[in-house]
Order: C-alpha cells, then sequence, then structure tokens
C-alpha cells in the first residue's frame, strides 16, 4: 500500500504546511505521508513544522517541485505547546 | 486635473483605532530631544559645510561638534569617524574600503550565516554556518577565517532579527591570531549592547536609528587600519562618501547619542526584562515557537513563529488592535524567500512576528504597550487562525 500523496505545488506557505497537519490529523502514529511542493519556503517549513510536532521528515527534489515524506511520531491528535 | 490638496496627499500620523502601540523601532520615531535638535538645525545648519561663507563655516563647525559626541557611539576618535547616509551605505564603503587594502591577500569575505542580506550578497562570502539560536561556533570561525586568501570578517555583535549574541570577543581573537581584520556591524547594536573593545576590531559601523536618532551611518576605522577610501581622499568624509552629511541629521543623531549614552545601561535592564515578558507570553500560546537565545540576546528584541498562521494576516490582525509589529515572513508581496536567519536556525519561516523595543525615551508607553501585547496576543493569533480554519489542528 503506498503513503497517501497531497499535491500542495502551486500552493504559498503557510498552505502545505496546513494541508500536512490537516491529514497527520486522521492518521496513527507511524503513518506515512507524503506532500509535493513547490513554495522555497516549504523547504524549512516542512521540516520545522515536524520537528516542532516530533515528525521526521526526508525530502527528494523532482524537477520543479520538491517531495516531502513525513513519518508520523507522538499522538497527532493531541495539541502541543512549542516551547521557549 | 488640480493640484492635490494637503490632505489628498498626507499621511495620518496616527490611525483611528485604539491607542498605538510602537513595538518596532526599525527605524522608530526620533528621541524628542533629536527631534528639538533636528528642528533648530534645520534652521542654522541648512548651508553645505565645504562654502566658505558665514553660514557654510556655521554648518562646518556644528558638523564638527556632532562628530566628536557621535565617534563616542563608535568607540573611536573623532578624526577617525565618518558619517554617512544610512548604516548600510556606512557598511557598503566599509566592505570596499577593506577589500581594496587587502586585495593581494585575497578577495575572500568571512561572515555568518545569520548576519544581514547587504553582507551575504558581497561576492565572495564565506558564510560560517550557525547554531539553532543562531550562534556561530568559535573554532568554526576560526577555521575559515585562518584559512588562505581571506580578506575580511564581518559580524554584527548580535543578530537583529532573533536577538542572539555572538561570542564577538573570541571571533576577535581568532581573527587577529589569522592577522585578518574584522568589521564589527554594530548597525543594530549600538546604544543596546556595549561594543567589544576596541583593540579588538578594526572597522565598526553603526546607524544613529538605533539609539533614538535619524537613519544615519557612522563608520569608525582604527588608527594603524589597513584601509583605502573608494574616493579620493579630497572627497567628502575622508574620501569615504560622495557628498558630505547633512549637517541637520547629524546633530539630531549627536542629539539623540548624547541623551541616550547616559541611559542606554537602565533602558537595557528593562528592555531586557519586557522582552522576556513577550517570550513568555508568546511560548503559552498553542504551537508558537519563540526563536533566538533566550538570555544572551539583544535586550530589545524577539522573534516568533506561529504554526498555521499567514504571517501578513497576523501583523494586520495585531495592527487592528493597535500594535505595530514586523513580520519576518518570507510570504510577502516582493519576494518568495523565506528569511534566511530563520532558514539558517531551522526555524518556521511563516507567520512570524519580531518585535523590536524602542526606547523609553522615544516610547514612554513601552512597558503598558508590552503587557497589553502579551495580553491580547493569545486572541489575536486565534483569530488568524479561525479566520484560515485553522484552529482546530
Amino acid at each position: 500500500m503506498s503513503a497517501p500523496v497531497l499535491d500542495a505545488r502551486g500552493q504559498r506557505c503557510p498552505m502545505p504546511v496546513i494541508a500536512l497537519a490537516r491529514a497527520a490529523r486522521a492518521q496513527p502514529p507511524g503513518a506515512v505521508l507524503v506532500v509535493l511542493a513547490d513554495d522555497p519556503a516549504a523547504r524549512h517549513d516542512i521540516p520545522a513544522w515536524a520537528r516542532l510536532k516530533g515528525h521526521t521528515v526526508s525530502l527528494a527534489d523532482d524537477g520543479g517541485h520538491t517531495a516531502y515524506r513525513v513519518v508520523l511520531g507522538g499522538h497527532p491528535a493531541e495539541k502541543s505547546t512549542a516551547g521557549a | 486635473m488640480p493640484p492635490p490638496t494637503p490632505a489628498d496627499t498626507a499621511v495620518d500620523p496616527s490611525p483611528a483605532g485604539p491607542r498605538r502601540a510602537l513595538l518596532d523601532a526599525t527605524p522608530g520615531p526620533l528621541h524628542p530631544a533629536a527631534r528639538e535638535a533636528l528642528l533648530s538645525a534645520l534652521d542654522n545648519g541648512w548651508a553645505d559645510p565645504r562654502r566658505l561663507h558665514s553660514e557654510g563655516r556655521r554648518a562646518a563647525h556644528l558638523l564638527d561638534q556632532a562628530r566628536e559626541v557621535l565617534a563616542d557611539a563608535v568607540g573611536a576618535r573623532p578624526a577617525e569617524v565618518s558619517l554617512h547616509p544610512s548604516g548600510s551605505h556606512a557598511l557598503q564603503g566599509a566592505i570596499t574600503g577593506l577589500r581594496s587594502a587587502r586585495r593581494r591577500v585575497g578577495d575572500a569575505l568571512v561572515t555568518t550565516a545569520v548576519e544581514q542580506a547587504l553582507v551575504l550578497r558581497s561576492p565572495d562570502t564565506e558564510p560560517v554556518g550557525v547554531d539553532r539560536h543562531g550562534r556561530v561556533e568559535v573554532t568554526a570561525w576560526a577555521e575559515a577565517i585562518g584559512a588562505p586568501g581571506v580578506a575580511m570578517g564581518i559580524v554584527a555583535p548580535a543578530n537583529p532579527e532573533i536577538g542572539t549574541r555572538q561570542p564577538v570577543e573570541e571571533l576577535a581573537t581568532a581573527s587577529r591570531a589569522a592577522g585578518v581584520p574584522l568589521l564589527v556591524d554594530a548597525t543594530s547594536t549600538v546604544g543596546r549592547l556595549p561594543l567589544p573593545r576596541t583593540e579588538a576590531y578594526a572597522v565598526c559601523v553603526a546607524d544613529a536609528a538605533a539609539f533614538g536618532g535619524p537613519p544615519l551611518g557612522l563608520l569608525a576605522v582604527g588608527a594603524g587600519t589597513r584601509w583605502r577610501p573608494p574616493g579620493p581622499v579630497s572627497a567628502p568624509e575622508r574620501g569615504r562618501e560622495v557628498a558630505p552629511p547633512s549637517v541637520p541629521l547629524a546633530l539630531a543623531a549627536a542629539e539623540a547619542w548624547r541623551q541616550h549614552r547616559h541611559a542606554a545601561t537602565d533602558d537595557a535592564r528593562v528592555a531586557h526584562e519586557l522582552i522576556a515578558a513577550i517570550r513568555a507570553a508568546a511560548a503559552d500560546v498553542p504551537d508558537v515557537e519563540v526563536v533566538g537565545d533566550p538570555d544572551a540576546r539583544l535586550p530589545h528584541v524577539v522573534t516568533f513563529s506561529c504554526l498555521y498562521v499567514d504571517g501578513e494576516a497576523l501583523v494586520g490582525e495585531l495592527d487592528r488592535r493597535g500594535f505595530a509589529v514586523a513580520s519576518g515572513s518570507a510570504c510577502t508581496a516582493d519576494t518568495l524567500q523565506p528569511s534566511h536567519v530563520l532558514a539558517a536556525i531551522g526555524a518556521l519561516t511563516h507567520g512570524n512576528v519580531r518585535v523590536t523595543l524602542p526606547l523609553a525615551a522615544v516610547a514612554p508607553t513601552r512597558e503598558r504597550d508590552v503587557a497589553r501585547f502579551c495580553a491580547e496576543l493569545p486572541q489575536a493569533v486565534a483569530a488568524v487562525r479561525a479566520h484560515l480554519g485553522t484552529l482546530d489542528l
């Protein structure tokens, strides 16, 4: 079974991160999500989001966009507060 | 078409709505004493200081007095200091002069990955990476600056976007050991943090806007520093500028420093506590990350990032509530590139708010303003998230 793919190409930040967070909410820990994005800010924001939420992310460039593969960690349904 | 009436062109200085809280002093309004000095200098110091008539000589005399005061701001002697239209002009001139003097040694410019864009855009720049607070590691700096072909090092004592201080004395020691001149970029830190020891660096750049003056660049080149001005020495400002500085602006800047230098320590102590309060209030909002070193930082600066928020919308929401703050966000109309500082430390580049406190003398209500900001921030973030439909994330 392949991971669900979100297409966020053409979307500007923070939309790709919002789409990812929404998709992640319905998935259990360990689930894999893939998002395609071409906003240069996503390169920083998707890994930063993953770090804040305890997920891990790897990325691969594919022509004009980047594919981000996110492995969910922790408990995505739980609200968390990022510390200072 | 009839000529525009004043009402068509005037900008309302005090937008309607709640009382304004100025939390973005980059630049801010003038120190009140600097404003007075500027107004009277417009009457007394308007002449070209190069002219030989009485008015010109008076302007030249006033400019000398201003230079003497401003030299103290950059820890230099008046003869070492030139005045420029802005800190950026001074910095550009400083780089050019050092490059020229060092061209036989090499072209490389060693700096940090979080320096201002003007530095990072210079040719042959070699940025040294930083940690998650934005601090450069001394050993990595020493290695880069000790490599062959390095013309100069450039470092700001603290980062104006996230506040983190650099170990500037150690970086200076490493630079000196490598025989490479260090340019200290105090554009945003002058008057807010003490300068490094003067023996530690070769060239210092500052901007009077950082201490309640008008934008005015200061460039100090230490005696004994090999430095070649871009122009002939007969050109204004010891060959460092294409035109003499505005005498009224120089006088206003000098008055700002005269007023601020004795207040600087107390002002910084209070500002440090106010920023600590903002850091705590922001960290309490769900999915907000406060960036930069919590303690070893500029006293008056903080940036925080909010997940699931559009930075422009958040700045707009805060503005509507009476707060003037800056956004470090990528998603501005004029650029798709995210903030290189936030990218370098692995922080979110969207949903950012940057607070830069004005001096207490400029904004006497700043303590109340900060308290109100801390109280309203959670609602402002929630309002933007509600609008974007992201409150449930």
